[in-house]
């Protein structure tokens, strides 16, 4: 819609976001989720006396650091129209070859390649089906789904790869200073990352205007596919980066691994305020999406509240967040 | 290792940093496969049981929502979080579990793991809920017991290679002695399917029209056989017995068809893993390959060199006390 705005301008103008930029300031999702994180934030450190200790507080991470490094490629592809539903499958693949690759007797530098390699061949096969062939993403990643996992159970069945060599152990248990763990600096320079290259420069540029109108991308000079093909590949990379972690902190392999992370991954895009649509979103509103989902199952956690009242109040907190500034648009418009 | 060095630090760290260490209750966490199974609702009982007779103790029942290892992890990491005393888990992951369950021991937390294990390191000690020659000796017991005579019992087990059967079969074997007057006429398999084994427990009650029990060390083969004997109008005359579910074995207690059988009590077991977690935690037992810890009214768990120990006999389900257990797993 906004691209058929009237509006006279000089430079034709995609807005992140299709809220005007001077209510932006105040009703911004980021705000809203920020206003978010930081009340959860003080009612945990209510709660539970637990909260406030720098070590808890870096353990909690574990909680969305692997989840968030995938959530950041899959806003990009959800902005330019497409998702990936087969992320966590491909968790398990990665897992698995890293799993044969390690009984081989290779060290962990090659462990580590093979995880990222396999992750990058998985979102090359997504994008090849989606770009290629033109069928819907949503689609063919339900396929790949069930494909790349399936390949895990066959070769693994009921068994487990164990034994991964001591330094592995690092990504996913080491702390780089004091409480900083590995993961988490993962995370802050991948949102580094992913924030200037959605935000900063022509190929995020290009991620919007797809989202927004594919058709009138092309015709403006965006090679439409070529930039799906390279959020596939991303979203694949970021799968096989999060494999590494998820099995380094693990200490093994199973077909079973991740089950059920594609879905937590779309949830913290989505609440991050990323349209499912398309066409809009932000990288710091995934950031805190991240914090707010890793503090929520966290404070709920010290309370020993059960996992199905936690999946409940973040199912309202997805629903809320999204409906509010709806329901607030609304009201004003009336 | 830098690793070790690392997570040494922050075991001391911790120390340091540990929050306000409450002088009341020791706080033992039970961690399950997941919320909402009967099985572990009931071991969640046995547990809130051993609480009560100790005073002193605190149950935090908890798990995932689905049977995922990760999903324990999180839960694991915020039990660690609030430093309870202990932690006793029945595992999703044997192996995935180890690195987190580490983490515990080294803040000082007693970890115990019960009904499904983790590997060696990552636990003080494992509770097995029977042990193979416990549950060898209770499947001829349970037959003997019927037949003060002495008589004619055929086993309906397995697979020719199901190893837990086997071992089972091999442990009852070694016991024959002390049952005086019984005869193993037949061992015949029924795969665990429910079709075959219900045909192979038909051929058993044709080929030996003496036969006195059917012993089933198989949940599948025990309501097959159970089924075969109500079809044939043997009630009363062929009792089935073996390891069996109680929610599955309700109607062949109530036919008569099967007099008694057994399988874990999962009251007892979460009594028993609470009781164990209770006394490692308050350093009066040592887990460690022989030592006995005391569980309460389960009398006394022996360590093996895993540091793995059996709690007690299979648990005996008959008319009695079907009605109650059958609800529940």
């Amino acid at each position: 819609m906004s691209l058929a705005d009237p509006q006279p301008q000089a430079t034709r103008h995609i807005p992140d976001r299709l809220t005007t930029p001077a209510a932006k300031m105040f009703k911004s999702w980021e705000s809203l989720l920020l206003l978010v994180a930081v009340g959860i934030f003080i009612l945990n450190s209510f709660a539970s006396p637990y909260f406030l200790n720098a070590w808890n507080l870096s353990d909690a991470t574990f909680n969305f650091t692997e989840k968030a490094m995938i959530a950041f490629a899959m806003a990009l592809l959800i902005i330019a129209g497409e998702i990936d539903l087969s992320v966590a499958s491909v968790i398990a693949l990665a897992s698995t070859m890293m799993g044969l690759v390690m009984q081989a007797g290779f060290g962990t530098p090659v462990i580590v390649i093979t995880g990222l390699l396999t992750g990058l061949a998985c979102g090359a096969f997504n994008g090849v089906l989606v770009t290629r062939l033109g069928l819907p993403s949503i689609v063919v990643t339900i396929g790949t789904m069930s494909l790349f996992r399936g390949i895990s159970y066959i070769v693994l069945g009921d068994g487990a790869f164990r034994g991964y060599p001591a330094d592995f152990a690092w990504f996913g248990q080491g702390y780089v200073f004091w409480v900083i763990t590995v993961e988490m600096v993962i995370f802050v320079l991948l949102a580094i990352v992913y924030g200037v290259l959605l935000h900063k420069t022509n190929f995020g540029r290009a991620v919007y205007a797809i989202g927004n109108n594919a058709t009138a991308a092309t015709f403006s000079g965006i090679r439409v596919e070529r930039v799906k093909m390279i959020l596939f590949l991303l979203t694949g990379l970021m799968a096989g980066l999060a494999a590494v972690c998820l099995t380094s902190r693990l200490g093994s392999t199973r077909p079973s691994i991740a089950t059920g992370m594609e879905l937590e991954v779309v949830t913290m895009v989505v609440l991050g305020g990323v349209s499912i649509l398309g066409g809009s979103g932000s990288i710091p509103g995934v950031v805190i999406a991240a914090f707010v989902m890793g503090l929520v199952t966290f404070g709920l956690g010290l309370l020993n509240v059960p996992g199905i009242v936690m999946s409940i109040v973040v199912g309202a907190l997805l629903i809320g967040v999204i409906a509010l500034p709806r329901i607030y648009h609304n009201l004003r418009a009336r | 290792m830098k690793l070790t060095k690392l997570l040494t630090s922050v075991a001391v760290a911790a120390g340091l940093f540990a929050g306000p260490a409450s002088a009341e209750d020791m706080r033992i966490a039970l961690v399950v496969k997941a919320l909402g199974i009967g099985f572990f609702e009931a071991a969640a009982k046995g547990a809130e049981e051993a609480a009560s007779e100790l005073g002193d103790v605190e149950i935090i029942y908890t798990g995932p929502t689905d049977t995922t290892a990760e999903g324990q992890i999180e839960v694991i990491n915020s039990l660690i979080a609030q430093n309870v005393d202990a932690i006793a888990v029945s595992a999703n992951d044997t192996d995935a579990l180890v690195p987190t369950l580490q983490k515990a021991m080294q803040r000082g937390i007693t970890v115990i793991s019960w009904d499904s294990g983790v590997a060696e390191e990552g636990r003080q000690m494992h509770l097995n809920p029977s042990s193979n020659a416990l549950i060898g000796n209770m499947i001829i017991k349970l037959a003997a017991d019927h037949l003060p005579d002495g008589g004619e019992v055929a086993v309906l087990s397995a697979t020719t290679t199901s190893t837990n059967q086997n071992i089972w079969i091999e442990e009852m074997n070694k016991v024959m002695g002390d049952y005086p007057g019984i005869d193993v006429v037949a061992t015949v398999y029924g795969d665990d399917l429910a079709d075959k084994s219900y045909r192979e427990a038909t051929g058993l009650i044709q080929s030996y029209p003496d036969l006195d029990a059917i012993i089933a060390p198989t949940s599948v083969g025990i309501v097959a056989a159970a089924q075969a004997v109500v079809d044939a109008g043997k009630v009363g005359s062929v009792n089935v017995t073996g390891l069996g579910l109680p929610s599955e074995m309700a109607g062949a207690i109530e036919s008569g068809a099967s007099q008694s059988f057994a399988i874990w009590n999962p009251i007892d077991l979460g009594y028993s893993a609470a009781m164990i977690a209770y006394h490692l935690a308050k350093g009066d037992a040592t887990a460690e390959p022989g030592a006995s810890i005391p569980m309460g009214r389960m009398g006394d768990v022996t360590l093996d060199d895993t540091n793995a120990g059996a709690m007690a006999d299979p648990f005996v389900y008959d008319a009695s006390n079907i009605a109650e257990f059958k609800d529940i797993f």
